[in-house]
């Protein structure tokens, strides 16, 4: 049975009506991943022993008549920076190589309650920095679509084990983009949650006060399932919100009359290929013949968010990962005395990105630095969110190309780090306001997948979320997979 | 001769008495196994994140409240960041922009009268844990191992303005201090638990000056007596420094509670910079005027108005109302005995001499004491009622604080009862006329006190347990 193209629906009806048990269904996926994954290199390490036991107990849970969670039984990825109970959590670095979370991230336990079933944890740029997977401690993943390409990253992995089908869906992280900018290059949908909307409790941090979970899908529907499951307040972590979540469900209707829909002139900029551009205009057109109002609207402050971004999650990141010192966890070099210590763990621990951005952050924060960066960058900060509050007034959702560019070759940008920035260019502003954003396939330039990014108001997934779904069902193709070749074409 | 004038302020850091830790749901009991009180949030693991316990901002409204300090309505924790094996997520979460309190003051006793001493600001913070050498110090130790079940543990530190001029004014701000937390228990205040840590700043500038000398940090003075000990070395340390014409540094230094004297530990100059900034895992916390309020109604009586109240109600001198007041534990001693015994001034007299003096001298405190309240009101009866003299009562109170056994027992068993029969004394009283004509001679030729040697003798030979006024009257009849 070919398994790798199921979306979660299916998944869910096949399980059912019983035309397959869980552990078949498990073991279909784990030979799947077996055959692919030699070439892909999505996983860092999978979990099958635990996974068949899950299954197990779900088909148990079915002979003896029991209710089942609404994800029973479907198969995910999970970044390998969000805490597994006893299961090596790494953040794709040496520094964890040998890492044993004693929890669960609140986003996997409430996933397993809903019955899923992790079928292992997915490779990703070390502790989320950078934005083609190339950062991490162990290889590189293969943009399935193009195996010369990079998947994107940070959470390279996870989108692409989603678009070869070897996980139904995958959790991801995304602190400026590092759902979206993967998802985008790989032909999946990538949510990036309102902040405050997931639990980060055993998320590992990078940037608190940007980082968020989200889910990685092959269509708009599975993502609004997968956010049902892990949205919602979480005692353990402060910064989530205690608000209502609605059922995302239902917001998938195919009706967006009147939607009033933003688009902000600087991210249609010259940093971005005219192809994506043309690619993206197209699908806003799709949008317009549903009856959306689609009007030039401007966001004057985001063209400083890349700095600012630089700035502020360097900041945060030097503090938070002050903690791998090598006293307690993770690895440890022998040195003579403490501060030895401390220091080669460091140095022999860390890649050299993870480096740079700590003697950033480090540097940023020094007492001559403070207010001329970090307090600077605050206040930056701050316009950029007055911008999108001011749009979203008159706007309900905003859209832009989710990348300046297709997904790039292996080796391109890692000795152009400005380059490799650009990357992130679009999907850093949501970040900064702590808005929701999702990006959804809107066809393929050269044969490599294009993402639109949708952009709303905090806490307005629900809208964001029709917008998508509605633009899928006038899309022309369900979904895009590498292997059926997009569907879309080049010219949608 | 140049005189000088030296200048205090004080850093003080009360563990508050919450149930649970300030980040997380683990107990802040003391002792315990090492590394048994943790979590994944005290123990810094990647992912975990810190939660406020509500508890201990009630705590420190409270602490503030009765240090007369205003509290800010909107509030927010920053990470002071700094590599030690103690600190497990390599940052401190403490306040220091936005302290959740400021702009407070206490009163201290001095010489000179009554002084306010301002309190600069109250914040939170987390404790660190604790390391353990495995030697004799840090510097001969093969390992160290670290035990964080203090990790995460709620403080407030309480910051002075340098209005202390001297040891002794020092020394009385930290007893003021340390009398109202206990008194609110927010704290338990026990120096040698670490519940209650002060570190001192201090400089010496000749008198009248407008400018504060170079100021020397004191860290390491873990009792009362340590802290003043150590203010006086460093005044005097300082001062002689002067005098030769030399500088003083600006640099920390620790009290040697061995040698007496205070050693450097680090120069101000190598001291790294915390790179504060805002704690993005933690939400500003605003604390609205109807919280203050409901904090406000559960202070209790504080020292300075329980002095009060003593003086005015029992008519107690000045002094013993202060001793008394300064422990909250001591105050309800007093409470307790005078509810039973209706002779506030003799409760005070035996409290501050006989049991504070046995109890310093033991190294026990207040709430552990052998005598309970009951027991030591007994006493006095018995001694009011004229079943025992004065000097057995003394001797009975020993005896009480040894084994903790009521006083009538005591007396019963050991037959310590006064002898008030007259017929029986004026036997005593003849013999001991017999034995010392010498004295009955002088007395009768006008030396009155050879009456109080014949008295004595009697006392002797009854050991103590002779009425002493029915022995004089006697004399007096027969002389």
């Amino acid at each position: 049975m070919d398994v790798s193209k199921l979306t979660i629906t299916e998944t869910r009806a096949l399980l059912a009506d019983r035309k397959i048990n869980a552990q078949e269904l498990i073991n279909a996926f784990l030979s799947y991943i077996r055959k692919t994954d030699g070439d892909t290199k999505a996983f860092i390490n999978v979990t099958e022993e635990q996974a068949l036991m899950r299954a197990k107990k779900i088909d148990d849970a079915v002979k003896s008549g029991k209710n089942l969670g609404p994800l029973s039984g479907v198969p995910m990825g999970v970044k390998d920076n969000i805490c597994t109970k006893d299961i090596k959590t790494t953040c794709a670095s040496k520094m964890l190589d040998n890492f044993l979370p004693p929890y669960d991230a609140t986003v996997v336990e409430r996933l397993h309650d809903a019955g899923a079933i992790t079928l292992g944890k997915l490779n990703m740029d070390e502790f989320a920095m950078g934005s083609s997977t190339e950062n991490s401690y162990y290889f590189k993943t293969k943009n399935p679509w193009d195996g010369g390409r990079v998947p994107g990253g940070s959470s390279g992995g996870s989108a692409a084990a989603v678009a070869s089908g070897q996980v139904v869906y995958s959790l991801g992280s995304d602190t400026g983009g590092s759902i979206r900018q993967p998802a985008a290059f790989c032909g999946v949908v990538g949510l990036k949650p309102s902040y405050g909307r997931v639990s980060r409790w055993g998320l590992v941090a990078f940037a608190p006060s940007m980082d968020q979970v989200g889910p990685i899908t092959k269509n708009v529907r599975d993502c609004a399932l997968v956010l049902n499951n892990i949205a919602g307040h979480d005692s353990l972590d402060t910064t989530s919100m205690d608000c209502e979540v609605p059922d995302y469900e239902r917001a998938l209707v195919d009706d967006i009359k009147g939607l009033r829909v933003g688009i902000p002139e600087e991210f249609f900029g010259k940093g971005t290929d005219p192809a994506v551009i043309d690619r993206v205009e197209r699908a806003i057109g799709i949008l317009e013949e549903q009856g959306a109002i689609c009007e030039k609207t401007t966001l004057p402050n985001s063209k400083y968010a890349l700095p600012v971004y630089y700035v502020i999650a360097t900041c945060e990141a030097s503090s938070g990962l002050a903690r791998f010192d090598g006293v307690r966890f993770g690895c440890r070099s022998e040195a003579e005395d403490l501060v030895s210590m401390y220091k080669s763990t460091r140095a022999e621990g860390f890649g050299p990105e993870v480096k740079f951005r700590i003697l950033l952050g480090t540097y940023l924060l020094g007492p001559e630095n403070y207010d001329k960066y970090y307090t600077k960058a605050l206040k930056v900060r701050t316009l950029i969110r007055d911008d999108f509050e001011r749009a979203f007034k008159k706007y309900d959702i905003l859209v832009s190309p989710t990348t300046p560019t297709t997904a790039f070759k292996f080796g391109e940008r890692m000795s152009n780090p400005a380059a490799m920035r650009q990357s992130d260019l679009l999907t850093i502003p949501a970040n900064m306001a702590g808005i929701p954003a999702i990006t959804v396939p809107c066809g393929l330039v050269e044969g490599m997948p294009v993402g639109m990014q949708i952009m709303g108001r905090p806490f307005g997934e629900k809208t964001l979320l029709r917008a998508a779904y509605t633009y899928e069902c006038h899309r022309g193709c369900d979904y895009m997979t590498p292997t059926t070749g997009g569907g879309l074409g080049e010219g949608v | 001769m140049r005189e000088y004038e030296t200048v205090i302020g004080l850093e003080v850091h009360a563990e508050l008495k919450t149930e649970s830790k300030i980040f997380c749901a683990c107990t802040t009991e003391f002792g315990g196994e090492p590394n048994t009180h943790v979590c994944p949030v005290c123990l810094g693991m990647p992912g975990a994140l810190p939660v406020l316990n509500k508890k201990v901002v009630e705590y420190a409204i409270k602490a503030a409240l009765a240090l007369n300090c205003e509290i800010a309505s909107i509030c927010r924790f920053d990470r002071k960041n700094y590599f030690y094996p103690d600190l497990p997520k390599a940052y401190q979460i403490s306040q220091q922009d936005f302290p959740i309190a400021a702009g407070g003051y206490l009163m201290i006793n001095t010489p000179d009268g009554e002084k306010k001493i301002g309190i600069n600001r109250l914040h939170m913070e987390e404790d660190a844990g604790k390391l353990v050498h495995a030697g004799d110090d840090i510097a001969r130790a093969d390992y160290s191992l670290v035990d964080f079940n203090r990790s995460t543990v709620p403080l407030v530190e309480i910051v002075s303005e340098p209005h202390l001029r001297s040891p002794g004014e020092a020394r009385a701000y930290l007893d003021h201090l340390k009398a109202i937390l206990e008194y609110t228990e927010v704290s338990d205040c026990k120096m040698q638990e670490g519940s209650l840590r002060c570190d001192a700043n201090i400089s010496v500038m000749p008198k009248g000056s407008k400018e504060f000398g170079v100021k020397t940090e004191l860290k390491n003075m873990n009792s009362f007596r340590a802290l003043q000990r150590a203010l006086e070395y460093e005044v005097e340390r300082q001062i002689g420094l002067l005098k030769e014409g030399k500088e003083v540094l600006h640099e920390t230094r620790t009290w040697n509670e061995q040698k007496g004297i205070t050693e450097v530990l680090r120069s101000k100059e190598e001291a790294e910079g915390y790179r504060f900034f805002p704690d993005p895992d933690l939400m500003p916390l605003v604390i609205d005027e109807q919280w203050v309020e409901a904090v406000k109604t559960t202070i209790p009586e504080l020292p300075a108005d329980k002095k009060e109240r003593l003086m005015k109600d029992y008519d107690l001198p000045e002094y013993d109302a202060g001793v008394i007041t300064s422990s909250k534990s001591l105050a309800k001693f007093y409470d307790s005995c005078v509810g039973l015994y209706d002779d506030p001034k003799e409760i005070s007299n035996w409290l501050m001499g006989e049991l504070l003096r046995l109890l310093n001298t033991n190294n026990i405190e207040i709430e552990d004491s052998p005598i309970t309240a009951e027991n030591l009101v007994e006493l006095l009866k018995l001694q009011d009622e004229g079943v025992i003299s004065g000097s057995i009562a003394k001797k009975v109170f020993e005896e009480m604080f040894e084994t903790g056994t009521d006083p009538e027992t005591i007396v019963e068993k050991k037959g310590l009862k006064q002898i008030s029969d007259v017929g029986e004394l004026g036997q005593i009283v003849n013999g001991v006329m017999e034995k010392n004509p010498q004295s009955v001679e002088d007395y009768r030729g006008g030396k009155e006190r050879a009456l109080k040697f014949l008295v004595g003798q009697v006392m002797k030979e009854t050991r103590g347990k002779a009425n002493p006024q029915l022995v004089n009257e006697l004399f007096l009849k027969k002389l």
